[in-house]
């Protein structure tokens, strides 16, 4: 086991290497040249040849493409993303705060979610058929199929404005969190307790289930050994939510005003702050290549046979 | 001898579509000897057996007697029924390699069978699994004890039901055609560890099989099935050299017509 988790660590090194890569690649694909973009940004009523000459100097932009990418990179890993073009902040000190928001938003709701998703999915997966199955999955489909801007402006017309209960907006206190992690929750779990229902319904087929049954285990146990198999599937699902919400709380974070990433990137991409861009994007990869890592370690803890496939 | 078991009317259906699987089938267990049930694929053999543990999936209902030692399974509570599943009534499972939990070491599924049916510590039902195991030729039982399913051959795994078996002494064993998955060598040494391990604990035991040579071998007597039916039963010889019904004297014939071309390649009975 200890063999695989290094293996499987190591493994994530080149694939972090090509996506820091390909980020810098396409940034820099773009036609608008960065030296123009930081002029016009500084108010610069005029722009002269010279003066482009001048600021590309300045930034580095004179020097060879691989280069660039190699300082980048570097410096990169030591958390220092250069300067925001727009107001001349280290990127760090913008997108750090904002990144460590959104985190804390998106672990609360995923925390939520794997809670919701196993709760419901092992209930219907137990009484398929019944009415709570069907009500549940009834439900969660309504649920599901409503827009999340659209739900959660319902929720604040609701909750915080008619009955007063929490607060509309921002990220003042730990009641700010309620109604957003409430409806990123309702979105996710949506979809992911069906999973589970189904890979729990399809265990419970399993010959070890009747030979748990002929052995006389009781069907808590049994039910314990159904999960554990059946969450296999569902961890490398989960594994991909994390980064999956960290990048898409955008709506959820215009909609709630939460300082998180989502709400900076809009405003970079607007302003076309390269450095602000390509720290998002690398940075939510880094998240992906995280968690990915993470669960095919824990899947490997749960599945004996997937420690010896590296 | 006195019946440990009989089965009186059995019917089962499938709720969904109605359709009967089992149409009124009625047959006794003595106590001590081995009945073997015989059928094609889909006779229900399966099925039947399951309906006297009350193991079929819950789209599929039963209804008839069931007598265990005086005690109606079909009417017992299912905590009085669990008590008895794996203590009285011992299944073993035709594939060994799905039988256990693949994410668990096989050693969890023993131990858990184990705590749930005697008060012993956990250092005694330790050594009595391993007594039993290298009993049925289980080298390294603490090894194997703590080796996953995959780990296993299919053998390896079959012979480790039967040890649970052995540690357990059940009433009745039933094995659900537990040479089917195995290569004919396995096949073999299990045999061998069914006939050992009625010697030793003296149970009674249900063999499904459609392996006429072995249940020639280890049957005292048969009940042959079809669609859902039992058309024949009787004494094992009986049944293999007078058999009354069309549908045997087939089974019969063509196992003959097998093993003689066997026997004819490998230049025996010349």
């Amino acid at each position: 086991m200890g063999s695989y988790i290094v293996k499987r660590i190591l493994v994530s090194v080149p694939l972090l290497l090509i996506i820091s890569f390909l980020t810098f690649v396409l940034i820099n694909l773009s036609p608008l040249d960065p030296a123009e973009v930081v002029l016009q940004a500084q108010g610069v009523p005029e722009i002269t040849e010279e003066l482009l000459e001048q600021t590309k100097e300045e930034l580095g932009l004179d020097k060879p493409f691989i280069l660039r990418y190699f300082d980048w990179f570097i410096s990169s890993l030591q958390l220092d993303f250069g300067e925001s073009y727009i107001n001349g902040k280290p990127v760090w000190s913008l997108i750090g705060p904002a990144f460590l928001n959104t985190l804390k938003l998106t672990l609360i709701s995923s925390i939520a979610i794997i809670f919701m998703s196993i709760l419901l999915g092992v209930t219907c997966a137990l009484k398929e058929g019944q009415v709570i199955d069907k009500s549940i999955r009834g439900f969660s489909f309504v649920l599901t199929a409503m827009p999340s801007y659209w739900l959660a402006t319902i929720m604040i017309w609701y909750v915080s404005v008619k009955l007063d209960l929490l607060p509309t907006s921002g990220m003042v206190s730990y009641s700010s969190y309620i109604l957003p992690v409430i409806v990123i929750t309702i979105s996710y779990a949506g979809i992911y307790f069906r999973n589970i229902r189904s890979s729990m319904l399809n265990n419970l087929n399993e010959d070890y289930v009747l030979y748990g049954r002929a052995s006389g285990l009781p069907e808590k146990k049994i039910t314990m050994h159904i999960l554990r198999n059946s969450l296999q599937v569902s961890i490398s699902i989960f594994g991909m939510a994390i980064p999956i919400i960290l990048g898409s709380t955008v709506v959820i974070e215009n909609v709630f005003a939460w300082p998180g990433l989502g709400s900076l990137s809009v405003k970079a991409i607007l302003g076309r702050d390269f450095p602000i861009i390509q720290a998002y994007v690398l940075i939510l990869a880094a998240a992906f290549v995280l968690f990915n890592t993470i669960s095919d370690i824990i899947n490997a803890f749960m599945n004996p046979k997937l420690r010896n496939d590296l | 001898m006195k019946n440990i078991l009989e089965v009186k009317n059995l019917m089962v259906w499938d709720i969904v579509s109605g359709k009967k699987i089992i149409q009124n089938s009625s047959f006794d267990l003595k106590a001590g000897s081995c009945l073997a049930i015989v059928g094609e694929s889909g006779s229900g053999k399966s099925v039947t057996c399951r309906a006297i543990m009350r193991l079929n999936s819950t789209s599929l209902q039963q209804s008839g007697d069931i007598i265990f030692k005086g005690e109606n399974i079909n009417q017992l509570s299912t905590k009085e029924l669990r008590k008895k599943r794996g203590k009285n009534l011992c299944m073993i499972l035709q594939n060994g390699m799905t039988a256990f939990d693949p994410s668990c070491v096989v050693g969890v599924h023993l131990r858990e069978t184990l705590a749930e049916h005697f008060d012993w510590s956990k250092n005694e039902a330790e050594v009595r699994m391993k007594s039993a195991m290298e009993s049925v030729m289980l080298i390294n039982p603490t090894e194997i004890m703590n080796k996953y399913p995959h780990q296993l051959s299919g053998g390896m795994l079959q012979r480790i039901m039967i040890a649970l078996a052995i540690v357990l002494e059940p009433d009745i064993i039933i094995a659900d055609e537990p040479t089917t998955a195995l290569d004919t060598i396995s096949q073999f040494e299990v045999v061998d560890q069914f006939i050992n391990l009625r010697e030793r604990i003296g149970c009674s035991m249900i063999f499904i099989s459609h392996d006429l040579g072995v249940v020639r071998k280890i049957a005292d007597e048969v009940l042959v099935m079809k669609d859902g039916k039992i058309i024949e039963s009787g004494n094992t010889e009986k049944i293999f050299s007078g058999a009354k019904h069309e549908y045997t004297k087939y089974l019969v014939s063509t196992r003959m017509a097998l093993s003689n071309n066997f026997k004819r390649i490998m230049g025996e009975g010349q």
